[in-house]
């Protein structure tokens, strides 16, 4: 008898006041009751709308079966058919708009937790001990993955599985890309993503770190000399965008990658790292995608009193997901919407002392159909703020262009790739933000996904 | 892991060390840097490459020790390695079609400077080296300089060795005696990059800095690096880290290097006790 209940299961998770105070994961997963009793709010559709929504095509009601069979193993077999990185997706995908989205169930009343269920699923694998995986008997070739992010895993794995000698290079000292340096441990904790890199190495899968492609190694060499039949681009959009306003420069003034990265990656949060980071008061966060929302959230964690978002459109076109705009303000983020800087002041010490702002208003349509903003005549004020975190997006970075001769690029930077991940390079493939721009974990994945099926087949014809 | 096959004191706070890393040795051009950590919770500091040997597949780096990571790096012996070292990383330095060329380099800064000077030479080009240290027992790589230069000046606060003044001082005189210079080349601390390009600039003399900012990922991830050339925003780590220095503005630079003086004070005197060492 399928639970009829119009609402999903809550998650626990820890209370606002408390969590903006540690670096902690916010939400805490299902119990095993939780679990079964959502599996049964799934109706196994037979057209299964679901998978559809899904970038990777999980069999979404087939593992759910599993589920609320109470067998996890089978859960998790389901799913890892499809997807590498189950913990990290389950996390941070917006499944909201994914998934979920087409679930009969969210017609009358709320979607089934799909993305809470496969996170049930991966943790309950995950913590078991000595899971032996079987490694794929090697089918003598070479595939190398440049990028250790979400899209260069998902391709690795996916081919590793396949038979493949796959190696990742990276160019910083840990793997995992955005999930390691820009994803905040209180979204998605690093032992998690460690985890899940793990089980890509059982698999075969080699990882190179401190591996700069472009500078210590080219892609012509890695495939005239190092053997490589094919190479799959991962390498994101890590190239930090500013406003070019003044007083940008002051100490005091972050990137979000920067902000983030000292935090993340290099732990800056804890007590004692070796990493510094600005002790701050006042916080204004520039922009109102995720990364703009991690970076407010890290920042009232490391101790900030007031932190402000800063955002030039109103609330309807906050590009956060509806979830995490709603944390931040749980967790005491004040929003300062229709608002946007226009230069950054100088104290007595030289530092950022505060951000000179004018309100908006939105306007006519623009040509990507959002309404444009528009100053508002007279309304100039200034914001009191010791610390400026720029979060108004990314771009490609031009290292694996400029050093790989015939590899086209479109004139924002992003490397032109056909709907298998193709570039204009015979074996070269692509995918994930280094092709679309900054998009989603779960997007990069299903572009890695993509490419190492074209990979496959086109090592398998040249041999034939 | 990347060990240590080669250390040497060159002064009470200069050390050099020669690092196993055969795809950096293959690649490596004066005017490119590192990055390094020297344990797993290390922090990532750029240092710039100071000599290569393809065949042996060695670089050499050699550091001042400043602060806490420094100190850490100089405990590691010959034999023992260090977690991270990465590279090479940055632009190489511009030598093409230079005739005649002065080299300026102060204290550490020295170095940096010595691999373009020798790879001067070795192009053939006439190179005047002036060196500048506070006193003679911080003297590094004089012979060094004295293999590949024409000219060597070699200056000290105190004139303890050599002559006594800066290196502004020895860079005019060679000026005003007629040395006509394609380009003068300056590595060093910032304040001595600064005047050197004010005095150039006096005299029309193309100048090129090395500069030294804050990094953290040095592949242009992040920006902590940047600074303003010519009133356009550059990113040292991937459009430098070498520079017009008349374009550079020098005391944003500076204001940006002081961003964790008082954490890197306290880290250091962390790192003091740790070693049983004075802070000098």
């Amino acid at each position: 008898m399928p639970n009829m209940s119009l609402k999903k299961n809550e998650m626990p998770s820890q209370e606002p006041n408390v969590r903006n105070k540690n670096f902690l994961e916010v939400a805490l997963g299902y119990t095993e009751e939780m679990a079964l009793d959502e599996a049964q709010r799934c109706l196994n559709c037979k057209h299964k709308p679901c998978v559809n929504g899904c970038p990777v095509h999980i069999d979404i009601p087939a593992f759910i079966h599993q589920v609320a069979q109470g067998d996890f193993d089978g859960a998790y077999d389901i799913i890892s058919e499809s997807s590498s990185l189950p913990a990290v997706c389950g996390r941070v995908c917006p499944q909201e708009s994914q998934c979920e989205k087409n679930c009969v169930r969210g017609i009358k009343g709320e979607a089934v937790g799909i993305g809470r269920l496969e996170r049930f699923v991966a943790d309950t694998h995950n913590s078991k001990e000595n899971v032996v995986i079987e490694k794929p008997k090697s089918n003598g070739h070479k595939v190398a993955v440049i990028g250790s992010g979400p899209s260069g895993l998902t391709c690795a794995g996916d081919l590793a599985k396949k038979g493949y000698e796959v190696t990742v290079f990276e160019a910083l000292h840990l793997a995992g890309g955005v999930l390691v340096y820009g994803i905040p441990e209180f979204r998605l904790p690093k032992a998690i993503v460690q985890k899940e890199i793990e089980t890509l190495k059982a698999l075969g899968v080699k990882v190179e770190t401190n591996m700069v492609i472009g500078k210590i190694l080219s892609i012509d060499e890695l495939m005239d000399e190092y053997g490589f039949e094919s190479v799959y681009i991962g390498s994101g959009a890590g190239l930090p965008r500013f406003m070019n306003i003044p007083g940008e420069n002051l100490k005091g003034v972050y990137s979000a990658n920067e902000f983030l990265t000292r935090v993340n990656l290099m732990k800056a949060y804890k007590e004692g790292s070796a990493t510094p980071i600005a002790n701050s008061k006042k916080v204004a966060v520039v922009g109102g995608g995720n990364v703009a929302m991690d970076a407010a959230r890290c920042a009232k964690r490391l101790g900030a009193e007031e932190v402000y978002i800063v955002y030039r459109r109103g609330a309807d076109e906050l590009p956060a997901r509806a979830e995490e705009v709603e944390h931040a303000k749980e967790e005491g983020i004040i929003f300062k919407l229709l608002t946007n800087p226009v230069e950054i002041l100088p104290n007595a010490e030289n530092k950022v002392g505060a951000m000179k702002c004018v309100e908006m208003e939105l306007g006519e349509p623009d040509a990507s159909g959002r309404r444009r903003p528009v100053v508002k005549e007279g309304s100039e004020f200034e914001l009191e703020v010791d610390c400026v975190i720029m979060s108004i997006g990314t771009s490609p970075n031009p290292l694996i262009k400029s050093t790989t001769k015939g590899l086209e690029t479109q004139k924002w930077g992003g490397i032109i790739a056909d709907e298998n991940g193709l570039t204009s390079r015979e074996g070269v493939y692509a995918g994930g933000d280094a092709v679309t721009g900054a998009a989603t974990v779960i997007l990069a994945m299903g572009a890695g996904k993509t490419a190492a099926a074209a990979i496959d087949e086109y090592i398998q014809n040249k041999n034939k | 892991m990347y060990k240590i096959v080669r250390k040497e004191v060159l002064n009470p706070t200069v050390t050099l060390m020669e690092i196993d890393a055969p795809l950096i040795a293959k690649k490596a051009e004066p005017g490119q840097f590192i990055i390094l950590r020297v344990d797993r919770d290390g922090e990532r500091i750029p240092l710039t490459v100071a000599d290569f040997d393809r065949e042996k597949g060695t670089v050499t780096i050699i550091f001042q020790i400043v602060g806490a990571t420094t100190e850490k790096l100089n405990h590691k012996e010959q034999g023992e390695c260090i977690a991270d070292f990465v590279g090479p990383l940055g632009v190489a330095s511009h030598t093409d079609g230079l005739k005649k060329v002065a080299v300026v380099g102060g204290g550490v800064g020295c170095a940096i400077a010595y691999p373009i000077a020798k790879k001067l030479h070795n192009l053939g080009c006439e190179v005047h080296s002036i060196v500048g240290f506070r006193n003679k027992d911080l003297v590094i790589l004089e012979n060094e300089f004295a293999r590949v230069s024409d000219v060597l000046k070699m200056m000290t606060d105190d004139g303890s060795h050599g002559e006594k003044g800066l290196v502004t001082d020895a860079l005019k005189a060679l000026i005003e005696s007629g040395e006509q210079y394609d380009e003068v080349i300056t590595i060093g601390p910032l304040i001595m990059m600064k005047f050197v390009c004010k005095l150039t600039k006096e005299y029309g003399i193309k100048t090129v800095v090395s500069m030294n900012p804050i990094m953290i990922d040095g592949t242009g991830m992040c920006g902590g690096c940047r600074l303003t050339v010519g009133g356009e925003t550059k990113f040292a780590c991937v459009d430098g880290p070498d520079f017009d220095g008349h374009l550079v503005d020098f005391d944003e630079a500076i204001e940006r290097g002081s961003m964790y003086k008082e954490f890197e004070r306290h880290a250091y005197s962390e790192a003091c006790n740790l070693f049983n060492k004075e802070v000098k």
